[in-house]
């Protein structure tokens, strides 16, 4: 396969190295060539990029691709597939699969089944045996088996000394942990609790309920001196207390999702089970709260929380549908949304969505400097398009922003110079 | 009746979707039908040859047996599933019940169940007329609109009012529909009762939290209890019934604040001692059987008009 490409007439966005400009990149053998360098230009495959974006490939750190164990959601080909769709060159997936990743075994087999995929695939370990929150979890074998961090993600770790053992004894392996932040007895609701929750007489969930966690891992991480990653931040004091943390110079680290940004739990009227998830939907000034930390690096990610749900738990009571919905497809959109509106810089997106989820999970890519693996993404920023039920890639179809018309979207993908997506069939 | 108006609600899924003069027209209506109540021979033949199910998926004695009355009174078929027969205990879910339900073409399908909501969801996946007889936190409309009935009954009038609601705001449907009905009909709503049981943002639903039982009495025209549960779902409400009625329970000596003339209202069953006090509960201010009887007539006005009656 083809892995050397001239890629013309793009504006090339490359914060890493602080580029924002018209240019040709060319790519041999899998690898970003230095500008001046000798290339025969005659073996190279042309790509024309005119009008687009030429990034770093997009890394969202927080999936759930469901196998092993409930591939009737999703699994690692049909998710890595919508990633590619959705932009991204790498994804990382929680945990919370069945059995639990907690093991080698698991490690090995999701990396096994993401061999060929259309996007790299990193596996997030659980800090707990079984994400049962009591003993952690092989942290040094976990590493060896290529995890990248490690997360209770859904099941947040309630044992405060277990969480901050978590945190000692993971940077002793460059793990990242990732912290689900939410007191399980306050969250025991199915909405955010405010006026729209009281109209629709469910049950509600605090934002003191992420909050107070928050404040936890920042001062187990002060503490402790050891860094901690808080996963979809959603509410105003969640983003207070991270820039006060990292303003004292705590290794927090943050990432939000696109609905945080994009939707308020105005979205849950009519009892919209897509507008369902953990944590919720929040108010408007949580929303603002979340779009000023974005801008001024508070938060440091946007990942999708993609969390794929059959019709069997969602076509259902609100009460009783599960939470969580999909996102690879409609982040970027979502997130050049706030470029449009003056909110945030191709540059800063870029940081958002490959330069910082690079950094913090320690992997390769988020910039393209010379000899860097080529992972890289094209977009069209002005690619107008209705999310309808039939252009999803992903097996499932739990999202609130189905039939919407949305603006920009990837064109091509590319992992180590081999095409990955291409919208256009080439 | 004015001329003109045309019912314009295929389902009764809240009291937030009734206009002011929905409410009106549905109350007029309910009034018509009062007097077969009344007569030795209690049956119309208005909804003859139509089949009407109750889709119980929560226990009610009160709320479904006024419905069937309604139902029988206006010589309607109807049928009884309460949730110990009902497909729920085998694991069939609410969409394909409703399915196999809605596959025998009943007109009208009554329905309780404990999940906010389930009644709209219902309502997406039956070719029926769907009533709502009370979801989980949500509404209970026909007990707001029998409580509309009964003031308007005794005040002549829903607006200019002075309605206090006391206790679980938190989870009752009741005091939902109450707040929405009152206040469309250009009546104002306090409500008190302890801070776990109050849940944010009534303000803008249009009722305002009083910080005490004196303030929320004080000059009522309408004193509205509801009934108290002491825990739910291991969430520490209250510590005791006994605290509950000593601080929070409505007493005659506290009714003196109200207006003369206030009326006592309750939708039942009252934990009597508890949030209300017997001396008050049979007072002659009660009119707490007032608000059964008419809700039988506001059910039969509600069958009358989803059957595009209006």
């Amino acid at each position: 396969m083809n892995r050397s490409w001239w890629i013309k007439n793009g504006r090339l966005i490359d914060p890493a190295n602080k580029v924002d400009d018209q240019g040709d990149l060319y790519i041999v053998d899998g690898r970003i060539c230095p500008p001046d360098s000798e290339v025969d230009r005659a073996q190279l495959e042309v790509i024309d990029a005119a009008g687009c974006l030429v990034t770093p490939g997009l890394i969202d750190m927080h999936v759930h691709l469901r196998e092993p164990g409930q591939e009737y959601k999703e699994d690692i080909v049909s998710g890595a597939r919508a990633a590619a769709s959705g932009g991204f060159t790498a994804v990382a997936c929680m945990p919370n699969t069945r059995p639990v990743n907690d093991s080698s075994a698991v490690c090995a087999m999701i990396r096994q089944q993401a061999r060929g995929a259309a996007a790299r695939v990193y596996p997030v370990a659980a800090i707990s045996k079984g994400s049962r929150g009591e003993e952690l979890a092989e942290f040094g074998e976990l590493r060896d088996a290529g995890a990248v961090a490690v997360s209770d993600d859904g099941l947040p770790v309630h044992d405060s000394q277990l969480m901050r053992r978590a945190m000692e004894y993971a940077s002793d392996f460059g793990l990242a942990v990732i912290a689900h932040c939410e007191d399980p007895a306050l969250a025991s609701g199915v909405m955010n609790e405010g006026e729209v929750a009281t109209r629709l007489g469910l049950k509600g969930i605090p934002t003191a309920a992420e909050s107070i966690m928050v404040y936890r891992e920042i001062a187990l991480a002060e503490f402790t001196g050891k860094r901690v990653h808080i996963a979809h931040v959603s509410t105003a004091m969640s983003v207070d207390l991270i820039r006060a943390a990292k303003a004292r110079g705590v290794a927090v680290s943050a990432e939000t999702a696109p609905h945080y940004f994009t939707l308020t739990d105005q979205a849950v009227d009519g009892y919209q089970t897509n507008a369902k998830m953990n944590p919720p939907l929040r108010s408007e000034a949580d929303r603002q709260a979340v779009i000023q930390g974005l801008q001024d690096g508070t938060l440091d990610a946007i990942a999708t929380d993609h969390a794929p749900h059959s019709s069997l738990e969602k076509e259902t009571e609100f009460d009783a549908a599960a939470f969580g919905i999909i996102g690879l497809e409609t982040a970027l959109p979502l997130s050049l949304e706030l470029v449009r509106q003056g909110v945030i810089s191709e540059s800063r997106l870029v940081e958002l969505l490959a330069v910082n989820p690079a950094r913090i999970l320690g992997v390769e890519g988020g910039s393209l400097s010379p000899g860097a693996v080529a992972d890289l993404t094209i977009i069209k920023p002005d690619d107008r398009f209705v999310y309808t039920a039939a252009a999803i890639v992903s097996k499932s179809h739990n999202t609130p922003f189905l039939d919407r018309t949305l603006e920009g979207r990837a064109q091509l993908t590319m992992v180590a110079g081999e095409l990955k997506f291409s919208r256009q069939a080439r | 009746m004015n001329t003109g108006y045309f019912f314009p609600h295929r389902h009764i899924l809240g009291i937030d979707h009734l206009s002011r003069e929905d409410i009106l027209y549905i109350l007029d209506t309910a009034e018509s039908f009062k007097e077969i109540s009344a007569r030795p021979i209690k049956k119309v033949p208005t909804l003859r040859g139509h089949t009407i199910i109750n889709l119980f998926f929560e226990p009610s004695t009160r709320t479904r047996l006024s419905f069937e009355v309604a139902a029988k009174r206006m010589s309607a078929d109807t049928f009884n599933i309460s949730a110990s027969t009902s497909s729920a205990t085998k694991g069939e879910t609410l969409i394909d019940t409703a399915r196999n339900i809605s596959a025998m073409h009943p007109d009208i399908i009554i329905i309780r169940h404990s999940f906010s909501g389930a009644p709209h969801m219902l309502a997406r996946y039956v070719d029926a007329a769907v009533i709502n007889a009370g979801d989980g936190a949500h509404e209970h409309p026909s007990q707001g609109l029998l409580d509309m009935m009964t003031v308007k009954e005794h005040k002549g009038r829903l607006h200019d009012l002075k309605v206090a609601i006391v206790g679980d705001i938190l989870h009752s449907r009741v005091a939902h529909s109450a707040i929405q009905g009152f206040t469309r009909m250009g009546s104002s709503v306090q409500v008190y009762g302890p801070s776990t049981l109050i849940p944010k943002g009534l303000e803008q639903l249009g009722a305002r939290v009083c910080t005490s039982l004196e303030e929320v009495v004080r000059d009522a025209d309408i004193v509205m209890t509801l009934r108290i549960q002491k825990e739910r779902q291991n969430d520490p409400l209250l510590p005791s019934f006994r605290e509950y009625s000593r601080q929070f329970g409505v007493t005659k000596q506290l009714m003196g604040l109200a207006k003369p003339d206030a009326l006592v209202m309750h939708p039942g069953p009252v934990n009597r001692g508890v949030e209300l006090m017997p001396e008050v509960a049979d007072s002659s201010q009660s009119v707490i059987l007032n608000q059964v009887t008419n809700g039988v007539a506001v059910r039969m006005a509600l069958l009358y008009l989803v059957m595009g009656n209006g």
